[in-house]
This record gives C-alpha cells, structure tokens and sequence, in this order.
C-alpha cells in the first residue's frame, strides 16, 4: 500500500503519479490522505490500480476512470466519476450533483443519497445508489442502467433514451417519454447481478422499471406539448 | 361608359414589404406542415459585415512593404497562457468544428487532408473523432460538448487542444440536432443511440453550469491530459465583452468566439436569423475585455463567422483577433452549393448556393451526408487539395493586404489601418466612417 498525502505532495503531483501506473505495475494498491474536498482526485486513470480515498473530496473525483477501483471513504462533490469508461468508483457517504454524468462504462456505487440530475446523460455506466435521488435524474439517459434502493424526485428518466431505470421506494414524478415498464425475468437477473456487485442488500422483486415510451425518438407535432 | 373597360389604369399591384413572397411562403409551409423550419448554415440576412470597411493602405505617413520580396510573416501559436504545448500554426485560418455525422468520413478525412498541407488546424464536433479526421490532420482539436457523444479519455489524450463548446453563432443558447435520416449504424453506434432516431444535443453541459464550475471542469481537463494541450472555450456571439472575460476567469488559453453568420448542420431558421450578434459587433468587444484584463494576445482570440476572403481574415486581426476560423467557405471549397449539381438540386426544391437542407442527407455535392451512393461521389484527395489552395489562395490575399499596410506580419494590422464604410460597421468596429474621424459612440478627437 503507497500512501499519498494530498495537503503535502499537491494534485498534480498525485494525478500523474497515479496516471504513471503501467498495466503490469505490482503497486496496486493506494491510499490519499488529507483529501479535504479538493476537486479531480484521481481523474483519468488508466491502469488496474486500487485507490482509497480518506475522506471527502470536491468535484469531478474519479473522473474518466478507467480500469481503476476507487473507494471514496467520505462524500463526494459534483460530477463524480464523470464520462467514467470502465473500472469501479464506490463511494461511502452521499454525492452532490451529476453523480456518473454521461458514464460510458464501469459501475458507479453511492452509498449514501445522490442528488440531482445522477446519471444524467449517462451512455452506458451502472449506476447503483443505495439511498435517494434528487430531481431530473437520468435526464436523456442514452443507456446503461441506474438503480435506486431509495426514492427518486422529480421529473425521473426526463427525454429518455434507452438506460433502464429500476426503482424499489417512490418517484415524485416521471419526465417527458419515461414510463413505467414490465419486469421480465431477464430484469430482475440483471437486477441481482448489479445489487450483488454493489453490496446493496435489496430483493430486485420489489422494484419498479422504467424505461422511454419512445414516443419523442422522432418529432411530430401533436407531441409538442411534451418537448 | 363601360366600368369594365379594361384599358382603364388601374392601381398597380405593391408586395408587401412586411409580408414578402418569402415571409407569405414560409406561413403557408408552416400552416400545411405544423413544424418549424430547419436548416443548416447560419443568418441569411444582411448585417454589417466585413465588406463594410476598408483598408486604407500606405501613403506618406506609412510605408509599404514589397509584395514578393519583403517577408510577410502568417504565422501564429494559439495556447501559450497555459498549456505545455501550444498549437503552432502557419496561418491564421482555421477549421472550425463540424461533426462527423454532420459530414460525412470522406468530407473530415479532405478537411484533414487540405488544413495540414496548409499547416493549419481541424476541429472534431459533436459526435466524437473519426480515425479519418484524427489520421489526416496533423493538428485536431477536440470539441467538449454538452451532449459528450463519442467523449473518451483516449481521443482527449491524443488529440493537439480541447475546445470547450459553450456555443455556437448560429445558435448560442441552443442545442444541436441531427435528423434520424444521418443516424447511421456508425453514427449511432459513436454516440450510443439508437440508428435512425431524430438526436438532439443538450443545449448546456450536464456537469457543470456556470463559469466558477467551468474553471474547475478545466482543472479535471488539465489533469486528465498532462497540462499539455491548449485549452479553447467556444462562445457564440451573445455577449462577447463578458463572455471573453468569463472564458478568461475560467481558465481558458484560447477564446472562440463565434458570430450569427456562422453555420450548423441543422437547427430552426427562427434561431438562427434571430438570436446572436453579427461576428462584426463582436470582436472590438471581446479585444476590450482581454485589454481590460491585460491579457490581450497572451489569451489568444478566434473569430469565427461569415469569413470568406483573405480581407475577411486581414480585417478580423486588424481589429484585434488572433487568428480566424471558418466552416461554411471550407464546405464550399470542397464543393458543397456546387452549381454542378444544378439539375439535382432543383429536384430538391432549390438551387446551387441556396441548398441548406444538409440535416435531410440527400446532399448532392455528398458532403452533408451518410448515404453511400453520395458520398462516394466526394473524393477526399481533391477535396484536401481544393481546401489546401483555398487556404493558400486567403493567406497570400491578407498577406498582401498587410504589405500593402506596411506590416511585416499579418498579426501588426491594427484598427488605425481601417475605415468604414457605413455608420452601423464604425459604431461596431469601433473605426472612423469613411471621410471622417468621428467614430459613433465615442468622442470626437
């Protein structure tokens, strides 16, 4: 385990030695101290690395990662884990605004509650929040899926396309073209299989799915009202 | 006496100004189809423009330099405020963004092809990098746009700059389309959407809202990417004195700032002509506020917009830019509005130079397009070679513009050496009316 203290050695310093980590390096694992909010913590990764993060940091944090695991033991400020490629990001308390924003791969865990517009843009990350989420989550969600054990606020999947949503507490309300949809067999396996990978311990039966009504994938005008 | 005589004079019939056969047509297209009208390029109309002002040339109180024999040097380094590697360019002319998808593979490979003979720069757009653009050109700058179609951290890596895009001229305030006709499989295949769907480009960034966030968005950029690559905010033309000053808080090397004649793939006709100032107002604003902040030429300008000409360019330094961009004039280099294609594009319902149905796909010059029949009619190698000779042909006219002017680089034209030729193009380029010293809006000397 390296330590790397964040007050002491400077972001730039971290960020390029964590990005200086070949595919075959044997210092896997990575701890920051002293992370004290600051903002693009461990952005840009690009090796099979572990890195614990103890504390809170600001925005950004795990942003474009690839291939890394990141543990955030604290909270996290905007656009965490932000265009994430692959690799995981688990974050221990709660995360402000645009959690996993337009995440292409890779599994996002929130431990805690997501605030608004999580997931919002997201092209193929899984998403797995084990509280709430705020309004306008998923907001023209292209694919990938987010899953909520908690509620969700306002103005859910608003102008979605094909991400799944899976919710088990209340939605305030749905967007524009997200409705709610049938649980298959192949929903609830693929609902395990994320709850299984994010240690959230929930039954996937008693979740809801929503999905696009698809109804806006072209213009037409008697659908004016809802754009 | 007959009332009916028809030889009796009778009122002659006066068109409306108001309602014009062009307003009266578009209501009736409305009325029968209940959608607006979209399009592609930018404002149509006439705004005070670059052909409103005039260099006045050497005399006795300034020499000129010899064409052909006294150097004239073009070339210019976008980025130097921040990044470790700056953009080096031979002349002031860029690429502007369009997007692959927009175009077609072969119209971004000849983009690539023509700027790098030229030793100038491309620019990706929304829908991600292409090998073809990314293979032939020698310089790419990379958009970061709100919708983040095809954004990855490898295409960031290897690209020479980031331009952040918060708008765009023909539409600032307004996201992007692209019609179900263009979704290819390899479009939507890089922009994670299904083939065919109408797409729409979310008109802000979906993680972060305001210039304070900007800077730190700029920041994770940075980190991402080593420090290493030169940093554009794109603005359209809103409000140019405090957009450029926020682009500069936030952390910007470079600021692009994009006037209403500049052009899109596909957006309403009501937006462009109607939201955005011409690039002409534009530019003594944003020079203002980078002299304001002392930053003037170490924050680079790109003035993009309706520039066709060597003078074009020669008139946007002089009043302060640092280099020019253009979009609409590559696309015609290439061949788009060729007239000869005349006979398919009356059969579209226009005619060469008026054809701007670019998100439909049916585009003859196969440009503007993802159909294979068209697009093989483009040939990427004459396509670069034409852009190259264009590129050449507007350098050697601001170069003799600037000789002409006594300057040694295009980069010394300056205000002095321009007059205007109506009240609105000196109110906006801050330059004397033409006969005058009187520049509108400031006091007389």
């Amino acid at each position: 385990m390296q330590t790397f203290d964040l007050e002491e050695q400077g972001l730039r310093a971290l960020n390029q030695t964590l990005h200086g980590q070949a595919n075959d390096t044997n210092q896997t694992s990575w701890e920051i101290i002293n992370p004290r909010g600051s903002h693009a913590i461990a952005v840009g990764l690009d090796a099979p690395i572990e890195v614990k993060i103890k504390g809170s940091t600001g925005y950004y944090c795990g942003g474009m990662n690839k291939q890394a695991d990141i543990l955030v033991e604290g909270s996290v400020g905007p656009g965490v884990a932000e265009n994430m490629m692959s690799g995981t990001v688990v974050i221990e308390g709660d995360a402000s605004q645009y959690a996993g924003a337009t995440g292409r791969g890779g599994l996002l865990v929130i431990k805690g509650n997501a605030s608004s517009r999580c997931g919002i843009s997201m092209k193929g990350i899984n998403i797995v929040v084990h509280g709430n989420i705020g309004h306008m989550s998923a907001f023209m969600a292209q694919s990938g899926n987010l899953v909520v054990l908690g509620d969700a606020g306002d103005a859910l999947g608003d102008s979605l396309y094909e991400a799944q949503l899976f919710v088990r507490g209340t939605v305030k309300s749905l967007g524009a073209d997200c409705v709610k949809k049938e649980m298959r067999a192949e929903h609830i396996t693929l609902l395990q299989n994320l709850l299984n990978k994010a240690s959230a311990n929930a039954n996937p039966e008693e979740f809801t799915r929503y999905g696009s009504a698809r109804k806006l994938y072209h213009f037409d005008i008697d659908n004016a009202g809802a754009y | 006496m007959d009332d009916h005589n028809t030889n009796r004079p009778r009122t002659m019939p006066i068109q409306s100004a108001t309602f014009s056969g062009s307003v009266n047509a578009e209501i009736r297209r409305a009325a029968a189809t209940g959608i607006y009208d979209i399009r592609g390029g930018g404002a149509k109309r006439k705004v005070p423009h670059f052909d409103d002002l005039l260099f006045l040339g050497a005399s006795m109180s300034r020499y000129p330099l010899e064409g052909y024999r006294e150097k004239c040097e073009t070339s210019v380094t976008l980025g130097t405020r921040h990044a470790k590697n700056p953009i080096e360019l031979d002349i002031p002319i860029t690429i502007a963004g369009m997007s692959f998808g927009a175009l077609s593979g072969p119209a971004k490979e000849a983009l690539g092809r023509g700027a790098t003979m030229a030793g100038t720069s491309t620019t990706t757009g929304d829908g991600g990098m292409t090998e073809e653009e990314r293979g032939h050109s020698q310089k790419l700058v990379y958009q970061y746009l709100p919708s983040r179609y095809g954004m990855n951290p490898d295409d960031l890596r290897r690209c020479d700059a980031i331009e952040v895009v918060v708008g765009q001229g023909a539409k600032p305030g307004g996201g992007g389309m692209l019609l179900g006709q263009k979704i290819s499989d390899r479009v939507a295949d890089m922009r994670n959407l299904p083939a065919g769907i109408d797409q729409r480009s979310a008109c802000r960034h979906p993680d972060w809202t305001g210039p304070d966030d900007l800077e730190i968005k700029i920041l994770e950029l940075r980190e991402i990417t080593n420090w290493e690559k030169p940093i554009y905010i794109k603005v359209g033309g809103a409000r140019p004195y405090f957009d450029t000053t926020l682009a500069v808080k936030a952390g910007a090397d470079v600021i692009v700032v994009d006037g209403m004649q500049g052009g899109t793939a596909a957006t309403q006709d009501v937006f462009i002509e109607h939201v955005g100032q011409p690039t002409l107002a534009c530019i003594r604003p944003a020079v203002r506020a980078l002299q304001d902040l002392g930053v003037h030429r170490e924050v680079q300008l790109v003035i993009s917009g309706g520039i066709r000409t060597g003078a074009d360019v020669a008139k946007a330094l002089a009043l302060g830019a640092d280099a020019v961009s253009i979009g609409s004039a590559a696309m015609i280099a290439l061949g788009d509005n060729d007239p000869r294609w005349e006979a398919e594009y009356n059969a579209l319902g226009t005619t060469a130079g008026a054809y701007d149905d670019w998100h439909e796909g049916n585009d003859p010059a196969g440009i503007t397009t993802q159909d294979p029949t068209l697009m093989a009619r483009f040939d990427p190698i004459d396509g670069g070679r034409r852009l190259r000779n264009y590129l050449k042909v507007m350098s050697l006219e601001a170069q003799t513009i600037a000789r002409a002017c006594g300057k040694n680089h295009v980069l010394n034209l300056e205000p002095e050496d321009l007059c205007a030729l109506t009240i609105e193009a000196a109110a906006m380029a801050g330059v004397p009316l033409a006969g005058t010293d009187w520049i509108p809006g400031r006091k007389r000397l």
